[in-house]
């Protein structure tokens, strides 16, 4: 199980938050053929690595977030406030395990 | 050699000291009319299929680890084709027809059990959504029937069936055809029959890179036991298929999720059937060793882990012994988790890519075993002719696109 900090809130428990889908995934408002709806819709990242995705706090504020995570080790490496930047992550290069 | 009952005896009475290896461990060509990348029960079915049917010799299968390694040690071994729509009728209905002879046409023993696949109904939406299932079944010639709770509880006895219990079992729907197969023996039997027709298997042999010629069409692959030159590739790859299409730039509408798996102590038989609930995330079937074999959903969020948390196993466990009190006593040996790729509409991708020469079977989700034989039979056709074959036209990756999605949700049932 994760232990996830919440921006807010501080570090809880997996429980307490639904899993969002991948974070930053916007639309060109201008275009709206099939090919970009699509994509929109339906196409994500997935990484085998880190991975920019959303949760929310169900059980705690109830906020939308964002966390940056490795897939293969499952360790949180940072989260941040929706509408903030990505965070570079030179500091923490921490390897997988 | 062929396994055979003179085969037996002539090798039982030279003490088992004589028995060839199962498939051949080349080493890579420099090479290949067509390469399939992932060594699972698809990609060999895929490769066998090639061989036998499209007469491709000249091929390779190649596996980052050991073959059969991935989803196809790790699933639960269920055998099924009572899904909605007519599409995906005809796509586990063919994989359900090719499993009935599948030992003798491989001359190796898959153990394929047709002992009934029972799915429990809890609420009344389930049980709408159960008998359009068995309506929709039986139009289109597939086996399915509704059964009462006294009549779930006649085909599996140890089934609680009291009307006292948090999630009282109103109904369930039976198909006799399902069962199940011996996960491991499909692998090696699909690898031995292909490396048998001069399909090269190559083991430890992880794909770094695809590479591509002027006109972007596929040239060769990148291993980690050299450069391999190809014009086609089939990409099997299960969980790790948006990580391998990345390679060539393609996005896919797939996320990889664990799903866990548990097995219990082996007990003598108690278990005549596979059961399982959805809504309650849980199913259960007893293998030949007499381990009860245990299902669990995925977890929330995407991951390559292979565990997965604590907590979805013991979330399935607390349904287990609610419906099936007699075991709460028994100990779990082993829990384990697979990446499983799914897709939005729970159906899988097989065909054409955007890239020349790269073609695509993936998105099986949680319910891959199941279609193995099928999967790689019309997959096979695809990567030998460049088209699709009919069953697997309507699975294209285009359905994203022109939104003519087929949509199992409810007949994936694993609780995601």
């Amino acid at each position: 199980m994760l232990l996830i900090p919440c921006p807010y809130c501080g570090p809880r428990s997996e429980l307490e938050f639904k899993h969002a889908g991948e974070a930053h995934i916007t639309r060109e408002p201008q275009v709206a053929d099939d090919q970009a709806w699509g994509e929109f819709l339906y196409t994500r990242t997935n990484p085998k690595g880190i991975i920019a995705e959303r949760w929310r706090h169900t059980s705690g504020c109830g906020r939308f977030f964002n966390c940056l995570r490795d897939t293969v080790s499952d360790n949180i490496l940072a989260t941040y406030k929706s509408g903030e930047p990505r965070p570079s992550l030179e500091t923490s290069g921490e390897p997988s395990r | 050699m062929r396994f055979s009952l003179l085969s037996l005896i002539r090798q039982s009475f030279a003490h088992n000291t004589g028995w060839p290896e199962q498939w051949r461990s080349p080493e890579p060509k420099p090479s290949y009319d067509a390469i399939i990348i992932g060594g699972g029960g698809h990609g060999l079915a895929t490769a066998y299929y090639m061989a036998a049917e499209h007469g491709m010799r000249n091929i390779a299968v190649v596996e980052k680890g050991w073959i059969g390694g991935g989803n196809t040690g790790r699933n639960t071994t269920i055998i099924r084709s009572n899904y909605l729509w007519e599409e995906s009728e005809a796509l586990y209905g063919h994989a359900m027809t090719l499993w009935q002879d599948l030992s003798q046409v491989l001359n190796y023993n898959v153990m394929y059990s047709p002992r009934g696949v029972m799915m429990l109904a809890h609420n009344i939406h389930d049980v709408q959504v159960f008998k359009r299932h068995v309506h929709a079944n039986r139009l289109a010639g597939t086996d399915n029937e509704w059964l009462t709770p006294e009549q779930a509880k006649a085909f599996c006895p140890i089934l609680n069936i009291s009307k006292d219990i948090r999630y009282p079992v109103i109904g369930a729907s039976l198909q006799r055809r399902g069962g199940t197969a011996r996960h491991d023996a499909v692998a090696w039997g699909y690898a031995r029959a292909a490396s048998a027709l001069g399909v090269d298997i190559l083991q430890n042999c992880e794909v770094t890179a695809i590479t591509r010629d002027a006109s972007g069409a596929v040239a060769g692959i990148e291993t980690t036991r050299g450069t391999i030159a190809t014009k086609r590739i089939g990409v099997v790859a299960a969980g790790n298929t948006s990580h391998v299409m990345s390679m060539a730039g393609v996005r896919l509408p797939l996320e990889s999720y664990p799903l866990q798996a548990l097995v219990s102590e082996p007990v003598k038989p108690v278990m005549p059937c596979v059961v399982m609930s959805n809504t309650i995330h849980a199913y259960m079937s007893q293998s030949d060793k007499g381990e009860l074999v245990i299902g669990a959903g995925t977890d929330a969020y995407i991951s390559y882990s292979q565990t997965g948390g604590l907590h979805i196993a013991t979330h399935t466990l607390d349904a287990i012994c609610e419906m099936f009190p007699n075991v709460r006593r028994l100990r779990m040996l082993r829990n384990w988790g697979g990446i499983v790729d799914v897709t939005p509409d729970r159906s899988p991708i097989i065909g054409k890519t955007p890239v020349p020469g790269l073609f695509l079977n993936c998105g099986w989700g949680t319910g891959g075993f199941k279609a193995t034989p099928g999967s790689g039979h019309v997959f096979a056709h695809q990567v030998a002719t460049g088209e699709p074959h009919p069953i697997n036209a309507p699975f294209s990756l285009d359905r994203f696109r022109t939104g003519r999605l087929i949509d199992e949700a409810a007949a994936a049932a694993v609780a995601h």
